[in-house]
């Protein structure tokens, strides 16, 4: 097929300079109060200065710069349309080398993360801040679950970590239960809210699932706020237990022996930070493993095909409500799972950890990572706990660099950082289905 | 009888949607529903799911009384719909789309099932891995009614199959249609507004207007009728 020839494929150097002109007029208009006028104090009185030659530079920047902006942007484009000319032919070949490609980047990744405390063994900040990446990678898949496979777009889901994370809490302070006893119930608990809460909920669609989902989540907020019998309301919970090393806990001196003398190491705080990182590492590996084992079943592939079509799956007579509720509720019970991490981690919670900033960011994590991409959601963790990080620098500005870059992977990649979908089933070459 | 509505009435709110409907289906049969825009077709056909219920009449399928069963339910009694529109699922594979058709059916028949429709749709073979969405609309149409027959239903009812497509793909999507019926046994019921097709493909034919039956004969009868003919074929395949 000869290439096509769009009318606005290459803009010639006359318009190129036309627009850069523009630009430089709008630079000189905005220019002549901010940048060529100033005020200065002489002798006690305030003087308008001129900055001519400033000005000047700053329009010529403009120009120069629109050019190059616009240049890049029309190169862009043009690399852009020609894939897309081509992705047309690439069909299922393309689909299976992206999938393996895909995994051996997963376990790069993997690698990294097991290795990273171990590099970074005394440096207690990069293991706490990937401890927090990983809590947000857990989140991410167990909503990925719900939003990226079932479609069910959830705005509410911090209320199940808030569940979780109380659940442990207040078992653990008020009945004395451990951190592994506490975990798997405590997940079943924000299941079993998932559950209640999808029950009535279900049957919305779209938008209108949102703000129920959404209301909820300000709901189990404003209860632990007011609840201050049950929940300590806006003081929280404090001197919440710490997990053990198998009963050894991680403390200076105490007359039962702890993991440092158990093991003859000298005590160091960095043994639970790492020891944390290490229990976060698991339990995110096992939602993965979990979650990536429950695509390839049946009612993983239900979950998707209500995603995609609801009135055909109810036309091939499977029950959607169930494949939806049981989607909302496993995502509740990972959530579940991550809060009681979460709560065991910081050793005190408040309903202030648990505002709807927090389902935003968890949402945000899933829909840029690329909805349903378990990868995508890692690299949208990261991206969103570091930019953050980073822009501590930058003060009050780090807002605006996490909005720029948000809007950046929209631009660039509106499906998600990883928009990629890996096939539940493949064949092999020689003709036989391989699961 | 495979499928008998006696006395259908259905609303939407307040429009009166399917007024005293009489339709039969027997065993074999390719039976045709053919009328205009809006004259209540699909209604008729999402009526039989429960979706909108019939507020009077009764519907029974294979014997059974199905006019209060809740959706799902229907849909497993060996009734496959062919929705109006295709409705694969487009950002899944094809084989996937052709698993889902399965899901209630006997993991046991699996194979055989897929051997089936590819030597019924050999095209979907060679796309098997390739995303649903990426198919042409004929090959979309040929996959939702392989999906379809995934369940090995009993009846199939088809909304529009020829929807949209390209004259050659509606010829092989009507040669399908024979096929199923004279090779395989399936019997049918085939909603549609392009009449030339549907009635030479069909048995027989009800003609619907205004959520009622307003005609009803054999398919060759219906196509030689002087009514049929103005209102539905003149102009378009008056060479026929």
């Amino acid at each position: 097929m000869p290439p096509l020839v769009f009318a606005n494929d290459a803009p010639t150097a006359a318009e190129r300079l036309k627009d850069a002109s523009g630009v430089a007029l709008i630079a000189l208009l905005l220019g002549i109060p901010m940048i060529g006028l100033t005020t200065a104090d002489q002798g006690g009185s305030l003087q308008v200065l001129t900055r001519w030659p400033l000005l000047a530079a700053f329009i010529a920047a403009s120009f120069c710069g629109r050019l190059v902006v616009r240049y890049l942007l029309d190169a862009l484009k043009r690399r852009r349309q020609a894939q897309d000319r081509q992705a047309g032919a690439a069909g299922a070949k393309e689909t299976r080398r992206g999938g393996r490609m895909l995994e051996s980047i997963g376990w790069l990744a993997f690698g990294l993360a097991l290795v990273l405390p171990i590099v970074f063994s005394d440096n207690r900040y990069v293991v706490d801040t990937a401890t927090t990446v990983l809590i947000y990678v857990m989140l991410g898949w167990g909503l990925n679950v719900v939003v990226g496979l079932a479609g069910l777009l959830d705005l509410g889901h911090v209320a199940f970590y808030a569940v979780g994370a109380y659940a442990y809490a207040l078992l653990s302070t008020q009945f004395g239960w451990g951190f592994w006893a506490a975990l798997p119930v405590a997940g079943i608990i924000a299941g079993v809210f998932g559950l209640a809460l999808g029950w009535p909920s279900l049957r919305l669609r779209g938008d209108y699932l949102a703000i129920v989902t959404l209301g909820f989540g300000e709901i189990i907020r404003v209860v632990l706020i007011n609840w201050t019998d049950f929940s300590g309301g806006p003081n929280g919970i404090s001197s919440i237990p710490r997990p053990t090393f198998f009963g050894l806990p991680f403390v200076p001196s105490s007359d039962n022996p702890t993991f440092a003398t158990y093991f003859g190491l000298e005590f160091s705080p960095m043994h639970r930070i790492i020891f944390l990182y290490y229990v976060i590492l698991v339990l995110s590996l096992l939602t993965n493993v979990l979650v990536k084992r429950l695509r390839k079943l049946p009612i993983g592939r239900a979950w998707e095909a209500v995603r995609e079509d609801e009135i055909a799956c109810k036309a091939l007579g499977m029950n959607v409500t169930n494949a939806k509720l049981s989607a909302f509720a496993l995502g509740a019970m990972l959530g579940g799972v991550a809060g009681v991490f979460f709560a065991a981690r910081q050793g005190f919670i408040s309903p202030e950890s648990f505002t709807f900033n927090e389902s935003a960011i968890i949402l945000a994590i899933v829909v840029l990572g690329g909805m349903g991409s378990q990868l995508g959601v890692v690299l949208a963790s990261v991206v969103l706990v570091l930019l953050p990080e980073l822009g501590r620098d930058f003060a009050e500005y780090r807002m605006l660099l996490f909005g720029a870059a948000m809007i950046l992977i929209m631009v660039w990649r509106p499906g998600g950082i990883l928009s990629h979908r890996e096939p539940t089933l493949l064949l092999s070459s020689e003709g036989g289905r391989r699961e | 009888m495979m499928l008998q509505l006696s006395g259908v009435h259905a609303h939407y709110g307040h429009i009166h949607a399917l007024r005293g409907i009489d339709l039969s289906v027997q065993v074999g049969e390719v039976v045709t529903l053919i009328g205009a825009n809006g004259a209540g077709k699909s209604t008729l056909l999402m009526s039989l799911f429960g979706q909108p219920r019939v507020s009077a009449g009764r519907i029974t399928f294979d014997g059974e009384d199905i006019t209060r069963l809740p959706t799902h339910i229907i849909a497993r009694r060996d009734i496959s719909l062919v929705p109006e529109g295709r409705r694969i699922f487009p950002r899944m594979t094809v084989m996937e789309n052709l698993l889902m058709g399965a899901v209630l059916a006997d993991p046991r028949n699996l194979d055989v099932d897929l051997k089936r429709m590819y030597a019924l749709f050999p095209i979907l073979e060679e796309r098997l891995e390739q995303r649903a969405g990426t198919l042409s609309g004929g090959e979309q149409q040929m996959l939702a009614i392989a999906r379809a027959l995934m369940a090995r239903p009993k009846l199939l009812l088809l909304d529009e199959p020829s929807l949209g497509l390209a004259p050659l793909y509606i010829k092989k999507i009507f040669q399908t249609i024979r096929e199923l019926n004279e090779d395989h046994g399936m019997t049918i019921l085939l909603i549609e507004q392009n009449a030339h097709h549907a009635l030479r493909a069909a048995h027989r034919g009800y003609v619907m207007q205004h959520g009622q039956i307003t005609m009803t004969g054999t398919g060759r009868d219906l196509l030689a009728s002087a009514e049929v003919r103005a209102a539905y074929l003149e102009g378009g395949h008056a060479a026929a």
